[in-house]
């Protein structure tokens, strides 16, 4: 049994706090850019063509029933075949965008069918325009019935960012395992890091318990 | 230029890898179910230090990576002086952390059973344990279900994570026939679609039982949301 030493992993604390800061930003555009998909493809789900509704499903169940890694592979590998070439940090937004998204489709979906017909039936009847009834009518009262599920999807991609080191893109957990070899203090490091993980989870609750106050407190 | 081409027996090596997929799956449904069961008890004991211990245990196990929890059990076990091979290290991660998913699930169940049979039982003279055992289980276990297999689909994308401390499942024999053949379009859609053929079935199942289960109980138990990196 050896000792614990902290003293070597905390000489190195700029190097977390870059991991840190990689790790949000990927978090930051993936989350972004999967909500993005997840409001269109809901909307296009729900009131879009026909056409258009067996292909956003099949993307919802592939993803879903397959795991982030093997998208996270397949994005990085099949990319640069068909000639778009992304550094691994890239490659790893797009993965884990295509990735969040599906999870949101099936969420923000979820919200737009607890809208009652005649909500938007009467906001038809009232003149509102097809932009109006879509923003205010569908959009927004959805999002607010299914924001505490949206963030917790949230809160997974966070912690889903773990992997990309995988394809050798930069964030918290690849910066790691970079410092246990140079250090070889392997528990004490991933001790600390599993500590920051968690203050990043549970301030990024926060953060969206309390944006969802601002967001939606006079929509009652 | 790659080393092969992919071929049938790429296929097969594919599909015997699947073998330690479904084995590693089957080993945290069990050990995971074994260990939720000890947690829900502790979440929903009398006693608050054993309630705050089980609360603890989620938190923790819920709210950090899997990839950091595997890495501390595989490279930082050389602290206490042993290094366990990956299925070792894998399998008791594995087990540890669904442990807090099953928990909270038959937690939810057991809670979703009305108070008033709690206070019921105790006015006819039956102790915590007895309660639990005659009263409440019997009716908490159909509520379990389909979170239940909601979550066996959690654990079978999860495995793959174990290909990173370099366990021989499905998608670390994905890597190895990609690097030799290089044809990453035929090799991760084929092991998608072995996933996919894994998981569906039971995604189906998941939403059917909880369609026939809507109402049946007025509060409906949910798979917890947070399962880091599947």
């Amino acid at each position: 049994m050896q000792n614990l030493q902290f003293g070597p992993v905390f000489a190195h604390s700029d190097a977390f706090i870059d991991g840190v800061i990689s790790t949000l930003v990927l978090a930051a555009l993936s989350i972004f850019f999967g909500t993005m998909i997840g409001l269109l493809g809901a909307i296009g789900r729900s009131y879009g063509p026909r056409i258009l509704s067996a292909p956003i499903g099949a993307y919802v169940e592939i993803i879903r029933n397959t795991p982030l890694l093997i998208q996270l592979y397949f994005v990085f590998f099949t990319l640069p075949l068909v000639g778009i070439k992304l550094s691994s940090n890239w490659a790893a937004i797009v993965a884990l965008s295509i990735h969040l998204g599906a999870y949101a489709i099936e969420i923000i979906r979820a919200g737009i069918d607890s809208i009652p017909q005649g909500q938007i039936e009467a906001a038809k009847s009232l003149g509102l325009r097809p932009y109006r009834i879509v923003r205010h009518v569908i959009v927004v009262p959805a999002l607010k019935a299914v924001y505490p599920s949206l963030t917790a999807q949230f809160i997974l991609q966070i912690m889903g960012t773990s992997i990309v080191g995988a394809i050798a893109a930069e964030e918290l957990t690849a910066i790691a395992n970079n410092l246990v070899m140079q250090t070889f203090r392997s528990f004490e490091i991933y001790i600390v890091i599993a500590v920051i993980y968690f203050v990043i989870v549970q301030s990024a609750s926060l953060l969206f318990a309390g944006i969802g106050r601002l967001l939606f407190q006079w929509k009652a | 230029m790659s080393l092969r081409d992919f071929g049938p027996n790429e296929f097969m090596f594919l599909i015997a890898a699947a073998r330690w997929t479904i084995l590693l799956a089957l080993v945290t449904f069990a050990g995971g179910g074994a260990i939720g069961i000890f947690i829900a008890a502790l979440r929903i004991a009398p006693s608050r230090p054993l309630r705050w211990l089980a609360i603890a245990y989620i938190q923790f196990f819920m709210g950090t990576p899997i990839l950091i929890q595997l890495f501390m059990a595989y490279y930082g076990s050389s602290l206490l002086g042993f290094r366990p091979d990956p299925w070792t290290a894998a399998a008791v991660t594995f087990c540890i952390n669904a442990g807090a998913f099953f928990g909270e699930i038959f937690r939810g169940a057991i809670e979703a059973v009305p108070r008033g049979q709690w206070e019921s039982a105790k006015s006819l003279g039956l102790g915590f344990l007895k309660t639990l055992r005659l009263v409440i289980l019997p009716q908490a276990l159909q509520l379990m279900v389909p979170p239940t297999v909601g979550l066996m689909v959690q654990i079978v994308k999860t495995t793959s994570v174990a290909s990173l401390i370099g366990l021989n499942e499905l998608t670390r024999a994905a890597i190895k026939v990609n690097t030799v053949t290089f044809e990453p379009f035929m090799v991760f859609g084929t092991v998608a679609i072995i996933y996919f053929a894994l998981c569906w079935p039971l995604s189906l199942y998941a939403t059917r039982l909880e369609k026939r289960g809507n109402g049946k109980i007025q509060a409906k138990v949910k798979l917890p949301r947070l399962m880091p990196a599947s």
